[in-house]
């Protein structure tokens, strides 16, 4: 019964976003008031309407109803009690549900929160966020329906594949698909833009906090992901530029640039035109991604079985949503009116340089990504582009972007002087060298990429606390004015601080791992060891395991440093009920200088076993600092200035003609 | 600096930036990408040892021989040719006799293939699709999930 409530609450929906995109957009162009403010009621209700489907479709893997496909395919009675709920989007149908159900989140949010948005262009942002929910629950209704029951109904399930049984795997499409979504605001913002003919700072204003929620939810998003990859496939690896990967990566370049062009616009009133297109990439780019996952064309290591009549829907709806933004981006953006002028020196022109990097580097990836797909259909070569590809593309594009970082904050809005910027990021530039070559110093052996590595690393670091610093005028005032001035310093410029150092800091953890990782790989018997890098590791013995869905062993391993022991890991081979499929669970000891990584591989020939170790120094830097990227973003978020919102159009546009 | 001097020169920024990544990612994908293969076709294509390929095919059935160490061997297959593979490290979990498997790696002068990577799958009934699409077209008889 629950079940079907939330099958017709599923479908009313599609009634109901086909309401929220029509009648305001029409209410907007004839001027309607009416209309116009029954976008929002249809907004809310749309958000109403999902969350009764996705609460039904909760109970049902709650209850374990296997009577319901979807729950019988991809759920079992055993499990516990966080993979049912997680099993809700841990598969195709549910994830789209829950797709859907953050663009709707997102939507009412806009409506309630709205409130001094002009009422057209509320209205007409709705009605496109009302089409794009459209689009995407008439997929679900139509290919990818959750609801639909089996009869007679089956006395056990198929299980969750045991590698999505994981807590950071619990957590990661909410929060990545908070971002690929947030982004449908930007979008939505910008088309309603070029309808209107018209961006100005406060339009700026208003798409920031969106832009910038997106962006924080993407970057967690992305490092929950890779830290799952890391323990949980037991390769090693945190990042292997595999499709799948890279559709997440896109995006957060391209909303990368757009926060930074957005601030553009508002305090200059410029890149108005280059602003709205990037709006618009973002969101496409996170079509894109949804698109690559969905559909299966590329082969990805972390490809799962998919349906191709899938992937053809998404695709129309790619084309119609990309190429009717873009259309009509070609037809309006002439009446979007040039801004502020800037000198190519000036922190104009720096974010300039910023949003030419990122978006290069997007392309970058798009072409390693995509390329071997346009090959196959062009002459049937069946390729594959890897790391090294995009080790060689990304890595120098990126280079000159870190190194402009710290700069940019010191250049004057119009017309900036790199001179005295440099000189007053001396000692941040001191640092960086010394840290150089305090590295190159003490790497016995190692590739000269380390030292200029840590060095960028320790020059965005100190460059943003010099950025810091210089705010609240340290050493230059008496301590107690610093101490004034950095409380009441706007949350928002300790968030650029946060950010920007947040990326040194994943910075310092790339180079680390990259290029000072050390890997054995033997066969260990009983009491035997083998020493990774400055531990020994001894494999002591295995034992039967018994988990409340599996079975399997464990393998026990004696961590020593100079002869002290430090810790013992297990690392489990698990056999998951009820398909047997086996997965490899590691043995990690976590530390900030350095991971030691366990893997038991299988029986080797006369009773040993086949271990695979790692000594991986300084890896979770890269974690710690998309952490702190994200308390940035967040610190950001909660300054008044967002938080309030943006003022009237008329006083806003007033305030930045008086700057 | 006119206006236009100011856009002309930012203009020509852009487009240098662009260029050098341009050269750069055409000269990347010349170096760096790997050709995948089937046995079969291996030799139809003239692939010359040395050179860097994706090798994707069944595990033959009996053919997993582990040892002497962390070495394993096997034979991957499409049913009209086979090649011997050997490998030095841990196979994926879901590393099977008689499943598709694709490996990366070096053709040798003798003929065998050295593979330093064993792709792993996240789920027992995906198959990568070139290696479902190249089995098809010799007609090889695939397992549930590789029909797509």
């Amino acid at each position: 019964m629950i079940t079907e409530i939330g099958h017709f609450a599923l479908i009313l929906a599609v009634g109901v976003a086909l309401y929220q995109f029509l009648a305001p957009l029409y209410g907007a162009q004839t001027g309607h008031a009416g209309l116009m403010r029954a976008g929002i009621s249809a907004a809310l209700l749309q958000f109403v309407l999902i969350a009764v489907a996705f609460a039904a479709l909760t109970h049902a893997y709650v209850v374990s109803d296997f009577s319901v496909s979807n729950v019988f395919e991809n759920s079992h009675s055993a499990k516990p009690f966080l993979y049912k709920i997680s099993g809700v989007w841990g598969n195709h149908e549910g994830s789209m549900l829950l797709w859907v159900l953050i663009l709707a989140l997102y939507g009412s949010a806009v409506a309630l929160f709205g409130g001094n948005l002009p009422l057209g262009l509320r209205a007409r942002v709705l009605a496109v966020q009302g089409a794009i929910g459209l689009a995407f629950l008439l997929f679900i209704v139509l290919t990818s329906n959750p609801f639909l029951r089996i009869d007679p109904p089956p006395i056990e399930g198929n299980g969750l594949n045991p590698i999505l049984q994981d807590p950071a795997l619990a957590f990661h499409p909410p929060f990545l698909y908070a971002g690929y979504v947030g982004l449908s605001i930007a979008f939505a913002f910008a088309v309603a833009a070029l309808i209107e003919g018209r961006v100005d700072a406060a339009w700026a204003r208003w798409v920031r906090p969106w832009t910038l929620a997106a962006w924080m939810f993407l970057t967690i998003g992305i490092a929950m992901g890779s830290w799952w990859a890391y323990y949980e496939l037991g390769w090693g690896g945190w990042w292997f530029w595999d499709p799948v990967e890279n559709a997440s990566l896109m995006p957060w370049l391209v909303a990368t640039a757009l926060i930074h062009s957005a601030v553009v616009v508002e305090k200059r009133n410029a890149l108005k035109i280059w602003t709205v297109l990037l709006s618009i990439l973002a969101f496409s780019l996170s079509l894109v991604g949804t698109f690559l996952v969905r559909s299966g064309v590329l082969t990805s290591v972390h490809a799962f079985a998919v349906d191709p009549q899938r992937g053809l829907f998404i695709l129309i709806i790619l084309c119609v949503f990309i190429g009717g933004a873009l259309t009509l981006f070609a037809w309006r953006a002439q009446s979007l009116k040039a801004g502020g002028l800037f000198a190519p020196v000036s922190r104009e022109g720096s974010l300039v340089a910023n949003n030419l990097l990122l978006c290069v580097a997007c392309l970058a990836v798009f072409v390693g990504t995509l390329y071997p797909l346009a090959l196959e259909t062009l002459n049937g070569d069946k390729i594959s582009v890897g790391p090294p590809y995009f080790n060689l593309t990304f890595g120098p594009i990126i280079l000159p972007l870190l190194l402009l970082v710290p700069v940019g904050p010191f250049l004057a809005w119009k017309r900036g002087d790199i001179g005295l910027a440099l000189r007053r990021l001396w000692a941040a530039l001191a640092l960086a060298l010394a840290v150089g070559f305090a590295v190159f110093a003490l790497q016995v052996r190692g590739p000269w990429l380390a030292p200029v590595g840590m060095a960028v690393a320790a020059w965005l670091v100190f460059g943003a606390l010099t950025d810091l610093a210089a705010k609240i005028s340290l050493f230059r005032a008496p301590l107690a004015t610093s101490w004034q001035r950095l409380t009441g310093l706007p949350r928002s410029a300790l968030g650029t601080v946060l950010a920007h150092g947040g990326l040194g800091i994943v910075t310092a953890g790339i180079i680390a791992i990259s290029l000072w990782r050390i890997e054995v790989i033997v066969a260990l018997k009983p009491g035997e060891s083998a020493d990774v890098g400055v531990y020994k590791v001894t494999f002591i013995g295995e034992s039967p395991l018994t988990g409340p869905n599996y079975t399997g062993q464990v393998g026990n391993f004696q961590v020593t440093r100079d002869g002290h022991p430090i810790v013992t890991l297990r690392s489990e081979k698990r056999a998951f009920k009820p398909s047997g499929m086996p997965t490899t669970e590691v043995g990690l000891y976590q530390t900030l200088p350095g991971d030691v990584y366990v893997v038991m591989g299988d029986e080797a020939a006369d009773g040993a076993r086949a271990v695979r170790m790692y000594y991986n120094p300084f890896v979770n830097l890269i974690w710690l600092g998309a952490l702190v990227m994200f308390i940035g973003g967040l610190l950001s978020l909660s300054d008044r200035r967002y938080r309030v919102g943006a003022p009237r159009r008329a006083v806003a546009v007033q305030a930045v003609a008086a700057e | 600096m006119t206006r236009k001097q100011k856009r002309l020169s930012m203009i020509l920024g852009g487009l240098a930036v662009l260029g050098l990544a341009a050269g750069l990612v055409l000269y990347a994908l010349s170096g760096t990408i790997t050709f995948f293969h089937t046995p079969s076709d291996l030799a139809e294509t003239g692939v010359k040892p040395g050179q860097r390929i994706r090798l994707g095919g069944m595990v033959e059935d009996g053919s997993v021989q582990k040892g002497p160490g962390t070495q394993t061997s096997f034979v991957v297959t499409d049913q009209i040719a086979t090649i011997t593979v050997s490998y030095n490290g841990i196979l994926p979990d879901l590393f099977r006799e008689g499943q598709g498997v694709v490996t990366e790696g070096t053709l040798q002068e003798d003929g065998s293939f050295v593979a330093d990577t064993v792709l792993a799958k996240h789920d027992e009934n995906y198959m990568p699709r070139e290696l479902a699409e190249s089995l098809k077209e010799k007609g090889v008889k695939l397992g549930k999930g590789a029909e797509q």
